[in-house]
């Protein structure tokens, strides 16, 4: 029974459909404390509301969804703040927790943008804002980080640095990871379980098993499996430019 | 000068503004102002079903208001007209049928002017009280909500994802909309409420950094605009709704001044 205590959130057969199309079905993945699992996948093919699921903004699902914490950290992809709001990087960074000021400068040092504090958050740049974000969602120590492309707009030497801090944090607080990434280099390093998606899950396994994977290669072409295999087994169903699944 | 109808209004608009001023922020973050002038148009037929019944005015409008927002959230899911249709349709229709209401009870004489611009002179000490108590209920629970409330007006799935039920917020700050609006229609009228609500929270948008400041100098307006506009009132015989609001709007565009100040110092 340790391996059914330690898992967080667990996601069965579900599905989410909006205006008569299917943006993800019979997806099936669970996250246990220190691990880090990845979503990866082309654009459109649902990672982001796999993950929207997985955290219960999207309601009228299909399949179950068990969770284990509520102290959850959230990066959302997109993030649309309104200005008429006067709004601090510390303001920000207690919107959903009570926070001591020692956490808050901890999260904001590790993620490098102490200095930003006082500032407004209209003023930041793409790169800087999204280490807040990170450094948010870090801050109140949760069981669970949902990180939808964390990284993004993040200078390049950042980016590693930035992925390392994430490997960092699941081992530190002994958290679950839910991370959503483009990078497939880092996904292949630094993730203990990959879920490949394309409106379904394609594949999913260690990272190595990935991508041997036919489908994977399918997806991101030739380049991306060869880094790491070169192992080829038969495609059994191909996908339109949507996603859907072509019937042969 | 000081009459006691005076005080009364005096002590009437104070408790208001401490009220609109933080309801003011979220109305303007969360951009609720038709929204809250369709609350407010309902209002009259609230007065009217409580003139009917011989009910409690504030009572009344506080139900009507309710009822008017429950039906805006189910002509949201049911039709495919736009928010701002719909807030004007249910507006101007409530404000109609209330005024044809009031044609039928001629049984009643009926201060319309009163009602739709506010009256100083119609503040009973019976209204203090439910300003004082209602106010300091409506502060009470936007306190308990305001963790919830605020982080879903930043970012919606932000709340959700970390567990802190937006949705129920919002239902309950509707609800303190249409409270608002029963305690203060005596003293603003229903056609300006909205602009008690926004226009000092517009002036302190200028001159904050901050979502704490924000509140702070939105009640600072309110309260100003209160002493000016009821002085304003008495000394010109104005009515004081407006006379309110007139001194809100002055102070909104000295506000501006402030901004041009601090843009000029940056370059």
């Amino acid at each position: 029974m340790s391996i059914e205590k330690n898992i967080l959130v667990k996601l069965k057969d579900v599905g989410f459909e909006q205006n008569d199309k299917w943006l993800v079905k019979g997806v099936s993945l669970q996250v246990e404390k220190g691990k880090i699992v990845t979503l990866i996948g082309p654009n459109g093919s649902g990672k982001s509301t796999t993950a929207k699921i997985a955290l219960g903004i999207y309601k009228n699902i299909e399949g179950q969804v068990e969770k284990f914490t509520n102290n959850i950290g959230y990066v959302p992809q997109k993030i649309s703040i309104d200005w008429t709001l006067p709004l601090r990087v510390k303001d920000f960074m207690l919107l959903t927790d009570n926070l001591k000021d020692d956490a808050l400068d901890e999260a904001l040092t590790l993620t490098g943008v102490k200095h930003l504090k006082d500032k407004n958050l209209g003023n930041l740049s793409g790169g800087e804002f999204q280490r807040v974000l990170l450094a948010r969602a870090i801050s109140k120590k949760p069981e669970l980080l949902v990180l939808d492309e964390p990284v993004q707009g993040v200078d390049f030497t950042g980016e590693i640095a930035l992925y390392e801090l994430i490997k960092k944090i699941s081992e530190k607080l002994n958290c679950g990871i839910l991370l959503i990434s483009h990078d497939l280099h880092t996904v292949m390093t630094a993730t203990d379980h990959v879920v490949c998606l394309n409106g379904h899950v394609c594949c999913s396994g260690s990272p190595k098993d990935v991508a041997r994977n036919n489908e994977y290669k399918a997806l991101f072409g030739e380049q991306a499996s060869q880094t790491l295999s070169v192992y080829e087994h038969k495609h059994d169903h191909e996908h339109s430019n949507d996603g859907e699944i072509k019937k042969n | 000068m000081f009459d006691d109808f005076f005080i009364r209004a005096l002590v009437a608009g104070i408790g208001i503004a401490f009220v609109t001023g933080p309801l003011g922020c979220f109305v303007v973050w969360r951009r609720l102002s038709y929204f809250g002038d369709t609350l407010a148009h309902s209002a009259l037929l609230g007065v009217t079903i409580a003139y009917t019944l011989e009910f409690n005015i504030a009572v009344s409008i506080f139900i009507t208001s309710s009822i008017i927002a429950l039906i805006l959230v189910k002509l949201e899911k049911k039709t495919n007209l736009p928010g701002d249709a719909l807030l004007g349709l249910l507006a101007h229709s409530s404000l109609a049928v209330g005024l044809v209401a009031i044609g039928f009870l001629t049984f009643i004489r009926f201060d319309i002017m009163g009602l739709l611009f506010g009256d100083i002179l119609a503040v009973t000490t019976d209204d203090l009280l439910t300003i004082w108590i209602g106010g300091a209920l409506i502060l009470l629970v936007l306190k308990l909500i305001w963790k919830p409330l605020f982080a879903s007006t930043v970012n919606y799935e932000l709340a959700e994802a970390e567990g802190l039920n937006p949705d129920r917020a919002k239902a309950i700050f509707t609800i303190l909309m249409a409270a608002i609006i029963a305690i203060s229609i005596k003293m603003v009228g229903l056609l300006l409420i909205t602009g008690m609500l926004i226009i000092p929270t517009a002036m302190a948008r200028n001159l904050s950094d901050n979502p704490q400041k924000m509140v702070v100098f939105s009640i600072i307006g309110g309260l100003l605009s209160v002493f000016i506009g009821l002085f304003s009132s008495l000394e010109f015989n104005t009515p004081s709704g407006p006379s309110i609001v007139a001194a809100a709007l002055v102070l909104f565009i000295f506000s501006l001044f402030k901004i041009k100040q601090t843009i000029q110092l940056k370059n």
